[in-house]
């Protein structure tokens, strides 16, 4: 069974058909990304399988690990172990990053029938993943993404990925406003997690992330469909020769 | 007019036995519905008051009648009808009290359900507390040991008696009786309250906390505070109320004075949580309180911290008038009104004396179709030269049929001072509470959060017990009011 099943998925945004019957799966172990031009869906697919409001299917379904989720608000796709690192991480002002992270990890704890982290606890564990991943104790004490610079804001993105532990992760553009320094501290941080029992499915614009997170397959997004699929390959000739190339040969 | 008959009798009654010594009829829990002066001798009466004390009354009673209610407030409700309401009233006569034993367990058991075991929070938080319940002040804890250091903290009612000099100097010093119209009306009749004298050069050991309960229905709650803090001394006073839920809407005009010497500090915390009327506004307390602080020494500071979610209508402007040189107000408040909650609150800054300094952090929240405003006055006289304030008035709206005003009053006298004024309007937004969402928080657990962050800045000014406290009661408070 895939872990992530993405069937016949049709979505409207205004009245405009932006997915048009959109299929993939993956299974568990594996990496997938997701490449395709802008104004193709690609943050339109982010948001509809993390389920956000206005982002609901028109027909089709999405499947996490065997249970559909169209029914599902978006909180409770996160607690059954699907997290979306955003593209624009999202200011808290005055939310102290490690109360919101012990928030986050409570609730999916709750929901897994584990036993919640008292505040040492998790002071600890939150520490250790953060000294993995070069976050400095810092960040965990200021306000979330108030004030971070866009690597920092990425970091502190797949931080939280390390700590919820999802079962499938989709990484939305991580790639955008990092320097090569920052993209590979990133990417070192994603492919420490990469396990049998877990997913990521890479949404990019550019080739260059896949040369740190190399994908199992890629699929091509253009117009609200997959027009391609296949191995690392098919991301070098979209690098060589454009998105261009690929549609209109589709 | 059968209130006033009803007064009548009933004064001719007591006033009866009081020619005539003392009797059990004293017994009677309640004052007769309505006000007159007769019942403001009976209030007098009751407390076994000094002439001098009965005359003030009087005189505050005479000045109510000929003033009027203000209306330039942005709050809108039906005139009171003050003859509706009971001026006093008592859980129960009886004797005085000497321990927390000889509390009726009946009322020990109605604060355990309020969340404040009077017990627990004594050994635990070591927090010296007194509760005022309906009129009366129940008992007041740790006296003793803050006798030893020579503080004073007592209900109002046994000051008069027991420290009638310092009473009589200070009472109305901070607020005179002609204030404004709910100050007059307090000062006619007032029943309790607390009073605490710090002597000089002590630093109160402990936080002093009050706690206030109405529970009679149709009854006002009209408590007195009185804090004198001598030169060289610190002092950090709570007060948190509450209220059980009735359709009537209850008065609570209060009146808080203290008093700063040189070098002193006063900080005064409140987490005020009166029964807020229910979703289409009926019931809930009215709150009309006038506070305020004289830093009349040298360098002496007073620093107001609030956090109000309930009411239904809250009217309130703790506020400092700054006369010492290099004396110094703060001002931290975070108001929350949701469903038909109306508030409309913020501080007056005074500033007399040279080189005398403000802050003003207020975070208005609004939810449902309540309305907050923020109504402040910065006044630099003439001779506060080197003086300067700072204010930040944030809003916050939950929702798009509340609303938030702010009305900043800010007049200068001299050049030489620096005045600013900050204000942002803001709502919870889409993208932030999605990305709350998608880490696993819910909605209430998501807004709780955002609004939390919002508040900080005057929660970290709250004791830690009360800070924990205040959070949770915003988070009650703002219950239902997204998704």
């Amino acid at each position: 069974m895939s872990l992530l099943e993405i069937k016949n998925a049709k979505l409207n945004l205004d009245d405009k058909n932006i997915l048009k019957d959109l299929s993939f799966s993956v299974n568990r172990g594996e990496v997938h990304a997701i490449m395709g031009p802008n104004g193709s869906g690609k943050s339109t697919l982010s948001y509809m399988l993390a389920g956000r409001d206005g982002y609901e299917l028109e027909s089709g379904d999405i499947y996490l690990d065997g249970q559909s989720l169209s029914e599902m608000e978006a909180d409770e796709r996160a607690r059954s172990g699907l997290f979306l690192a955003f593209q624009y991480p999202v200011e808290l002002p005055g939310v102290g990053g490690m109360s919101f992270l012990r928030e986050a990890v409570n609730s999916r704890r709750k929901f897994l029938g584990e036993d919640e982290l008292d505040h040492l606890a998790f002071v600890k564990e939150a520490r250790k993943v953060a000294s993995k991943m070069s976050v400095k104790d810092d960040m965990l004490k200021r306000a979330v993404n108030v004030g971070f610079s866009g690597g920092e804001k990425k970091r502190f993105e797949i931080l939280q990925m390390a700590m919820l532990k999802p079962k499938v992760s989709i990484l939305d553009e991580t790639d955008s406003g990092l320097d090569v320094d920052a993209l590979k501290i990133v990417s070192d941080g994603v492919n420490a997690q990469r396990n049998d029992d877990n997913a990521i499915v890479v949404i990019t614009h550019y080739q260059r992330l896949l040369d740190y997170i190399v994908p199992d397959f890629v699929h091509i997004l253009s117009d609200g469909r997959i027009i391609k699929s296949g191995g690392p390959e098919l991301a070098l000739e979209v690098e060589k020769n454009g998105y261009a190339g690929l549609i209109n040969a589709a | 007019m059968v209130a006033t008959k009803e007064t009548i009798d009933k004064i001719k009654e007591v006033s009866g036995t009081y020619k005539y010594g003392f009797v059990t009829d004293l017994e009677a829990e309640k004052a007769p519905l309505g006000l007159s002066e007769d019942i403001v001798k009976f209030i007098s009466h009751k407390k076994k008051e000094p002439k001098w004390l009965l005359e003030w009354r009087l005189k505050a009673y005479k000045k109510w009648l000929s003033m009027e209610a203000p209306n330039w407030a942005m709050v809108d409700f039906p005139k009171i009808n003050f003859q509706d309401i009971y001026y006093y009233s008592a859980p129960k006569a009886k004797p005085k009290l000497n321990s927390l034993d000889e509390v009726d367990p009946e009322l020990l058991r109605t604060y355990e359900k309020l969340g404040i075991p009077i017990k627990e929070q004594e050994v635990l938080a070591g927090v010296a507390v007194d509760y005022v319940f309906d009129s009366v002040s129940v008992v007041t804890t740790f006296r003793e040991q803050l006798a030893k250091e020579g503080i004073i903290f007592c209900p109002i009612s046994e000051a008069v008696q027991t420290h009638p000099d310092l009473v009589k100097k200070y009472i109305g010093s901070v607020i005179p009786i002609s204030d404004n119209y709910y100050a007059a009306l307090n000062s006619a009749v007032f029943t309790d309250g607390s009073f605490v004298y710090i002597p000089k050069g002590v630093k109160c050991p402990m936080e002093l906390s009050t706690y206030f309960r109405i529970n009679e229905q149709n009854s006002g709650q009209f408590e007195r505070t009185l804090i004198i803090a001598e030169d060289n001394t610190y002092v950090s006073y709570l007060e948190g109320c509450t209220a059980p839920q009735r359709d009537e809407n209850q008065l609570h005009a209060a009146v808080v004075e203290l008093v700063a010497m040189d070098n002193a500090e006063i900080k005064y915390s409140t987490v005020q949580n009166w029964y807020p009327g229910d979703k289409d506004g009926k019931g809930g307390i009215y709150n009309f309180v006038t506070k305020r602080g004289n830093c009349i020494g040298k360098k002496s500071k007073i620093s107001w911290t609030q956090v109000e979610t309930g009411s239904a209508i809250t009217w309130k402007y703790p506020s400092c008038v700054l006369k010492g040189d290099e004396s110094v107000g703060e001002f931290y408040s975070v108001a929350v009104a949701n469903n038909a909650q109306q508030a409309d609150t913020g501080t007056k800054m005074i500033h007399i004396g040279k080189n005398t300094k403000s802050t003003i952090i207020s975070k208005g929240i609004s939810a449902g179709k309540a309305q907050n405003t923020y109504r402040g006055q910065v006044q630099i006289q003439k001779k506060a030269k080197g003086s300067r304030n700072f204010t930040q008035c944030d809003s916050l709206l939950i929702g798009d049929k509340c609303g938030a005003h702010t009305v900043p009053y800010i007049n200068q006298f001299t050049p030489y001072a620096r005045v600013e004024h900050e204000a942002t309007t803001s709502k919870i937004s889409e993208d932030q509470l999605f990305y709350c969402l998608q880490r696993g928080l819910d909605t209430e657990q998501a807004t709780s959060l955002i609004v939390n962050g919002f508040c900080k800045e005057v929660m970290k000014e709250l004791p830690m017990e009360f800070a924990v406290e205040a959070q949770k009661l915003i988070g009650i408070s703002l219950e239902g009011s997204v998704g």
